[in-house]
């Protein structure tokens, strides 16, 4: 540790202003920050910092994140396998799936970091952490079979239009790993839906739909047993299929603090609500799926733990808070059943009330400004 | 006679030639002040209609800035946006109908679009900002202008629609097939209208990186 320290303090000096490498201060910083705590005092204004910084924040998201990594990687191999007609060993799976997940990992940070870095140079400010999640959350909510020259489009393009552009991490509006998806959604439909993309090099007569894909369709008897999709041995994006394991996530970000349990607790919520109220309506076979179906289905989970709870998009006030993720729970079980072009409604869900968070925090705060100005009025009249 | 002769403007002295160039990029329609979106959206997914549009309006705002410019002394103020509109509506007709005999598969894909000139906000208020204070032959120009840098915007965005979304320009495949094979697709977002949105984001942006004049201080 010493060393490392005294390697770094040696360096310094060249990436300072003035010195050799001073183009690449930023880069230097963001490595510096990352091993070490960064001892910046405040200069004015409150004199306290939090010990936790914003790079400690996103490591933890980051380590939430590695169960469903993991599984991920497992479950590519184990849908190859399975699609062949052979049941691998855990091993084989899991290095199969490592080998086919690790170039989308790579290409989405190399592209991700290098139009940061770019950004950051450009306009004179350090690199942000930002990224350092958006990255690992992108190969997670992509089918496993995605071109990687699409990945590095989609991330660019995210990068980019989700976020330089309002101003880099912390000022975007939306969240940055969704519009990716999005992105791939709309511009390369073949390659991110159907039941072609869910299954890495699979037999072509085994059927890959994901069971969102087959309720769509109306197959309700062909959707796997609610333990396969809670467990998550059923083909779908990479990261999202093990409800388990995102719940495992989600235990260290409550554990930690980091994440919300108010946006969590009322996605989940919402969900519920909509899809009861569609079972008590029960126009057609896809409103009677039982409620907890849609809980473990498609990417729902994984929305509600990792993408709603994205502190920079999401509602800032407490009571913000509960309607912004009731609405995205009733928002996404809404397109899924009544929307035949869109198999999954999460993402855009979330997208769209995105956009509406700050609206939603604007009236709440506007509510509590009345009620406190009728509260002094009264005091004031007594 | 001589000192008439001295006081007459030449056609294209550097006022004239100011009206004309201002709009492709001082005072862009769109990029600038943000009028006749709607339409840029619209028609811009592949390169012809795009052209075709904007040899429309083009032809729509010139003609009517001379038309309302002539009348300008004659029209009464409180309906003079009436006498605009009734303008606007026979040149309007009178290119719908010409498109619909020489060129009909575009006014086919343009359908109502073209229809819809006659709310394009560039032209009622160019009607409005210059022809009804200006003499005729400025009218004329500022109209070309206008119409000019509208169709410059237009054709930018759909050239770059049309090469990533359908691999092509103006129809002709322009993309090999040699690309297709080693699995490159086109981008299926491009055709779409919000894409354009972005596409005019972004010349708005190299615009504002060039000329510095348009950013506004705060």
């Amino acid at each position: 540790m010493k060393a490392l320290r005294k390697l770094l303090d040696k360096q310094k000096p060249h990436f300072e202003k003035g010195g050799r490498f001073e183009k690449f201060h930023s880069a230097f910083d963001s490595v510096e920050t990352l091993l070490f705590v960064p001892d910046k005092v405040t200069f004015s204004g409150s004199h306290i910092r939090d010990a936790i910084d914003m790079k400690r924040t996103m490591i933890v998201v980051f380590v939430s994140l590695i169960p469903t990594v993991l599984f991920g990687m497992w479950n590519i191999g184990y849908q190859h396998f399975i699609s062949h007609g052979i049941v691998p060993e855990l091993w084989t799976s899991f290095f199969y799936g490592f080998w086919k997940m690790l170039p989308i990992i790579i290409v989405s940070y190399a592209v991700g970091l290098g139009i940061e870095i770019i950004f950051a140079q450009y306009k004179g400010h350090e690199v942000n952490e930002g990224f350092f999640v958006s990255g690992l959350l992108i190969p997670l909510i992509v089918p496993p079979e995605t071109p990687l020259w699409q990945i590095a489009i989609a991330v660019a393009f995210a990068v980019i239009f989700g976020k330089e552009v309002f101003g880099g991490t912390g000022m975007n509006i939306v969240n940055p790993a969704l519009t990716a998806r999005a992105f791939l959604f709309f511009a390369y439909p073949a390659d991110m839906s159907g039941d072609k993309v869910w299954i890495a090099d699979k037999l072509d007569a085994y059927s890959g739909a994901t069971p969102l894909g087959n309720a769509l369709v109306g197959n309700f008897d062909k959707i796997p047993s609610p333990y396969d999709m809670f467990m998550g041995f059923i083909p779908g994006s990479i990261g999202e299929t093990s409800v388990l394991m995102i719940l495992l996530g989600a235990a260290i970000l409550l554990i930690t603090g980091i994440g919300n349990w108010r946006i969590m607790f009322s996605v989940f919520a919402g969900g519920i609500v909509m899809a009861l109220l569609f079972n008590w309506w029960g126009a057609n076979e896809y409103m009677k799926l039982p409620f907890y179906y849609h809980l473990i289905m498609g990417g729902f989970a994984f929305g509600a733990v990792f993408m709603a709870t994205d502190p920079v998009t999401a509602a800032q006030t407490k009571r913000g808070m509960y309607i912004y993720g009731f609405l995205i729970g009733v928002i996404a079980i809404l397109i899924r059943v009544f929307n035949p072009a869109y198999p999954e409604g999460v993402m855009l869900s979330i997208l769209l009330m995105n956009v509406f968070a700050p609206l939603i925090d604007h009236y709440v705060i506007e509510s509590n400004i009345k009620k406190r100005l009728k509260r002094m009025k009264d005091l004031v009249s007594n | 006679m001589s000192t008439e002769i001295k006081e007459r403007e030449p056609l294209f002295s550097a006022k004239n030639v100011k009206l004309l160039k201002n709009p492709l990029n001082l005072s862009n329609p769109i990029t600038v002040q943000v009028l006749g979106i709607c339409s840029a959206l619209a028609v811009t997914a592949k390169l012809e209609p795009a052209i075709v549009m904007s040899i429309s309006v083009i032809f729509v705002t010139a003609i009517s800035n001379v038309v309302i410019s002539v009348l300008r002394n004659g029209i009464p103020p409180r309906i003079r946006i009436i006498v605009q509109l009734v303008v606007i509506a026979t040149m309007v007709i009178l290119v719908d109908q010409v498109l619909k005999a020489f060129v009909y598969d575009v006014s086919k894909q343009l359908s109502v679009f073209v229809g819809l000139i006659i709310t394009n906000c560039i032209i009622m208020g160019r009607l409005e900002a210059f022809a009804m204070a200006n003499k005729p032959w400025p009218s004329f120009l500022d109209g070309i202008g206008n119409g000019l840098g509208y169709g410059l915007i237009l054709v930018v965005i759909a050239f770059l629609r049309e090469l990533l979304g359908s691999g092509s320009i103006y129809g002709l495949q322009i993309i090999p097939h040699q690309f297709y094979e080693m699995g490159y697709k086109n981008n299926g977002l491009m055709i779409l209208p919000p894409m354009a949105l972005i596409v005019v984001g972004v010349i708005i942006w190299v615009q504002r990186h060039y000329t510095r004049d348009l950013i506004e201080k705060n």
